[in-house]
């Protein structure tokens, strides 16, 4: 039975690209409704991390609820849950579109629609929302918003006439799009007297009252004192508070079929709150759990190691706190011959790698040392045996190994028609297979590939940046495991392997990649007092070859009228940085030197 | 025990060379006067000290008229009650020379001159910003052995920008004739907040490869062994008994007295460094304030450091027996460790109970100071 109380509430998602204006158009609804006072916004409102705010870019917006009074006299409660314009955060997107009946789908009006944001919008239908489209940034000169109305029909096959045009920077639209979403939108559906069906969209932990579920509540209701018990793990807990955003947390009695909020109930650790759970009622239990709950295993794995070995307990205070708020985030200890002990992480992708790393860096103050980023690849072994290896120095010895498989991506790459020749040579030269090309409009083609996710995540972005000046976009889905002709390349500094630089690569790109190697290595290993061989290997056989020649001269000028001092600080320094440096045999190696390999530059 | 060395800094210069980043100052001759008053106070404070070497430098000590050099020199002879016998060193750059400053020189107690050639290819002199030529250097030199001079040092620079193996090998057999008691050689390097820094930055200076700067360094050790001077610091070539014996004492890791603004002391100890800006120095000195603007404890840890890395610089090293006698303990207790490496690396000798370093070593000499570092 819907309430009246259901009938006033709409949850909605946004669906953007990066850059394409999400934050804005969040902030001026807000405004709009007025939870906040003009005076109380901070530009951006939602995006809760420095960081992402820094790179100006939203990985996850906070949720928000919103009450708007509608020119029919109506009081509405709009909630606002966000989805990450990310590839890496597929499955999160998923979960909070379950969470929403209707979507507004931001498209950057002089840029068209991206990769990602088909990709989301696909997600979306599946999911039956009710999609709004919204052409952003309509006040620039630039603007087009008829090619983007005929990208929106030809593409997503959505009448292009329900768009509405607006620029969140100027206050344009917002009212229109106020309107659309009570209008259009269906209020969400859910008995409040059934049992409690609660799904977890996202959590965080709090220093003070542990791990915090966001929810939709989908069916029955919750209020403190409720036992709540996960339903995939079976785990119990009371629940100690339950709140709204407005934007910012604030309890309330209890939520309902069709609400949006959190719940707090002391729970230790964000890994029982796991985004896609299902929160139901110890003492009245759903019989079924909300469709669709998976764990993710990380795809993308990549070692980090203090650049201080003293400072390794303080790394892995860092991740644990870290990984609080962060369930996708995996770590295990690691050592290397090379860099001493640290942590083996498994990401969910690259920029979920870049971002805990620059978070290591940024907000613990750590200087880290990370290895290249390795995917899973699944190796049978002459015995039958099947092990699932994401770091090259555990590799099984090339004669145990039967096969070797690779993780495969479908890939989208949306992209002006001019950079398709240049993009399909890329995808060429990263053992793409070419599945189809489809024109989106007059001047912009969508592109299909299966691309081994190996090649994604060496350098493929930037690639893909620098060839299409930065217009080219990409999503990936990953579709399985498929056998390649993989084999290990080791580098050898001195005639020692240097266990932190081995990477695992196609048999066709391996010369290309130990040229580079060497070549990079070469340019950062500083002159030292002894010829030092660079070499790249496969098994036994050298594939290339780099020296770095001896130290010919390290002198010191005079010292000017018995400048002792001066001359002493000069060698301090140059102490320094020998100290800085980590030692493999007699070698003495830059942290840039292990950094240097990780980009190796497009061409 | 032995006396103290004295250096006294005067920072004023007709020009300010590209390449140089010593504390001197063009176009200020009109504070010499007021200087030569504050040297003379600060060092009325150390009066009693008991004094073995003077050194002049600069900047361009000879830029003073003869009066002035007269009332510094005799001031200081005062001071000190300077000694006969004691080695006192002017540095003169070419064209700031004339008959009568060397004779005042000369009356006042100086005995030993240090020339600034730097080069004798005027090409490359006048790529350095000096102000004189070749043809200057050769009449203030012989000027200088007329007025009576016999220890006479030049300065040279190799590894020029444009500078040639051949143009440098050129250099030195030009100084060879003239036949001075000291020849001191230093590689040109580009120092941070010069013209020089900013230009090679730009990419206008074309430096010699290190590998010629090795060979231009090791042939100048052999033109100039080979005419008779003993090669007894990394940079220094002197005759039989012509060492700078001011410099030794920086090398032995003595103590010494300097006066002037940016002067260094090492003194009881501790080691100080002056004001640098002229006018500040003065202002400090007249005003009775100490014009001392840093102040280090040398303890034995930081002592044994400089030790090395001065002692080092002489070709004959350091006495492990001198080590011990000075510190109480033997260098092999202390870095054994760091000396078997430099010797396994061949950067060191020892042998007659000295440790130096060998030619590879003195390539390389930065890495072997830093191993007696913490």
């Amino acid at each position: 039975m819907i309430t009246e109380r259901q009938k006033n509430i709409r949850n909605f998602c946004i669906i953007a690209h990066i850059d394409h204006g999400k934050s804005t158009l969040a902030d001026r609804l807000i405004e709009k409704t007025g939870v906040l006072t003009e005076r109380e916004m901070q530009d951006q409102v939602l995006d809760s991390m420095d960081l992402e705010r820094e790179r100006g870019i939203t990985i996850k917006l906070q949720p928000a609820r919103l009450v708007y009074n509608a020119d029919n006299g109506q009081e509405y409660v709009l909630n606002l849950i966000d989805t990450p314009g990310h590839v890496d955060f597929t499955y999160e997107v998923s979960r909070s579109l379950s969470a929403c009946e209707g979507a507004l789908l931001v498209i950057d009006a002089t840029q068209g629609i991206e990769a990602q944001t088909l990709a989301n919008t696909y997600l979306a239908m599946d999911h039956d929302l009710t999609l709004i489209p919204v052409i952003n940034k309509i006040d620039l000169p630039s603007a087009q918003p008829d090619m983007v109305k005929e990208e929106i029909e030809n593409v997503l096959g959505i009448d292009s006439s329900e768009a509405v045009l607006a620029s969140a920077k100027e206050g344009i639209g917002i009212d229109e799009i106020l309107q659309a979403i009570v209008s259009r939108i269906p209020y969400p559906e859910g008995d409040e007297d059934a049992p409690l069906r609660a799904l977890i969209f996202d959590s965080y932990y709090d220093n003070y009252k542990g791990a915090i579920a966001f929810v939709r509540v989908k069916e029955g209701s919750i209020k403190v004192g409720t036992m709540i018990k996960m339903m995939s793990t079976g785990k119990v807990f009371e629940i100690t508070e339950v709140g709204v955003f407005r934007p910012k947390p604030v309890p309330c009695d209890g939520l309902k079929s069709g609400d949006v909020g959190y719940v707090a109930a002391s729970i230790k650790n964000v890994s029982d709150t796991r985004v896609g759970d299902t929160i139901t009622d110890e003492e009245n239990p759903a019989v079924h759990p909300l469709p669709g709950f998976k764990r993710i295993p990380p795809m993308v794995f990549s070692s980090v190691y203090p650049y201080d070995s003293s400072k390794y307990e303080d790394l892995k205070v860092a991740l644990e706190k870290l990984q609080l708020n962060d369930a996708s985030l995996s770590f295990e200890p690691d050592n290397s011959i090379a860099l001493g002990f640290g942590f083996r992480c498994g990401f969910l992708g690259l920029l979920h790698m870049d971002i805990i790393q620059e978070r290591l860096e940024r907000e613990y103050d750590l200087e880290i040392i990370t290895t290249a980023p390795s995917v899973v690849y699944r190796i049978t072994k002459t015995n039958g045996e099947v092990l699932y290896m994401d770091n090259p120095t555990n590799f099984p010895n090339p004669t145990e190994i039967e096969q070797m498989e690779e993780p495969i991506a479908d890939s989208t790459i949306m992209l002006p028609k001019d950079y398709v020749g240049a993009i399909m040579e890329l995808c060429q030269e990263r053992r793409g297979v070419y599945k189809g090309m489809q024109y989106l409009d007059e001047n912009r083609v969508m592109l299909e590939y299966e691309l081994p996710l190996n090649e994604i995540i060496y350098d493929f972005f930037d690639a893909l940046k620098s060839r299409s000046r930065g217009y080219a976009s990409l999503d990936y889905d990953l579709k399985g495991y498929q056998q390649s002709a993989l084999t290990k390349l080791d580098i050898l500094v001195n005639g020692q392997a240097v266990d932190a630089l081995s990477i695992i690569v196609h048999k066709d790109k391996a010369y290309d990649r130990a040229r580079k190697i060497a070549k990079s290595l070469k340019e950062s290993i500083p002159r030292q007092l002894f010829e030092i061989p660079i070499q790249a290997t496969i098994g036994s056989k050298i594939i290339a070859r780099e020296t770095v020649k001896a130290l010919r001269k390290d002198v010191l000028a005079k010292c000017y009228g018995g400048d002792v001092t001066r001359k002493k600080k000069l060698l301090e320094k140059q102490k320094e940085g020998k100290k800085r440096m980590r030692k493999v045999g007699e070698v003495e190696i830059p942290q840039e030197a292990f950094m240097s390999v990780l980009k190796l530059g497009d061409e | 025990m032995m006396g103290l060395g004295l250096y006294v800094h005067i920072p004023f210069c007709a020009r300010k060379c590209l390449y140089c980043d010593f504390n001197s100052y063009q176009s200020k001759e009109y504070l010499i006067d007021g200087y030569i008053g504050a040297v003379l106070k600060e060092a009325y404070g150390y009066r009693n000290a008991d004094i073995d070497t003077v050194f002049m430098g600069g900047g361009t000590p000879t830029l003073m008229s003869a009066g002035q050099i007269s009332r510094l020199l005799s001031g200081l002879a005062d001071t000190f009650d300077l000694k006969k016998g004691i080695e006192f060193t002017a540095e003169a750059n070419p064209g700031t020379l004339d008959e009568e400053k060397l004779s005042m020189l000369l009356h006042s107690g100086v005995n030993r001159l240090s020339i600034g050639a730097q080069s004798m290819d005027d090409r490359l002199l006048k790529k350095l910003g000096r102000i004189h030529s070749s043809g200057v250097f050769t009449e203030t030199f012989e000027e200088a052995r007329h007025a009576g001079f016999d220890n006479i040092n030049v300065d040279l620079m190799f590894a020029l920008p444009d500078q040639t193996y051949g143009d440098w090998v050129d250099t030195v057999n030009k100084i060879v004739v003239q036949k001075p008691e000291h020849v001191s050689c230093y590689g040109l390097t580009i120092e941070d907040n010069t013209p020089y820094r900013k230009m090679y930055e730009r990419g206008e200076l074309r430096l010699p490869d290190e590998d010629t700067e090795r060979e231009m360094y090791w042939n100048a050790v052999s033109i100039l062994e080979s005419n008779g001077y003993a090669h007894y610091e990394i940079s220094n070539f002197a005759k039989k008994g012509r060492e700078c014996r001011h410099n030794l004492i920086y090398w032995r890791d003595d103590s010494y007295i300097g006066l002037g603004a940016g002067a260094h002391s090492y003194y009881k100890g501790y080691r100080y460094a002056n004001e640098q800006v002229p006018e500040r120095y003065i202002d400090a000195v007249c005003k009775g304030d100490s014009p001392v603007v840093q102040r280090e404890y040398i303890d034995r840890r930081n002592e044994m450091e400089e030790y090395f890395f001065m002692g080092l610089r002489l070709m004959k090293g350091i006495g492990i027996d001198d080590f011990e006698h000075r510190f109480g303990e033997s260098p092999y207790n202390l870095y054994g460790k760091s000396m078997d490496r430099l010797l396994k690396l061949g950067l060191v000798n020892i042998a007659d109970n000295r440790m130096y370093l060998t030619e590879k070593g003195v390539d390389l000499s930065n890495q072997v100071f830093m191993e007696f570092m913490d």
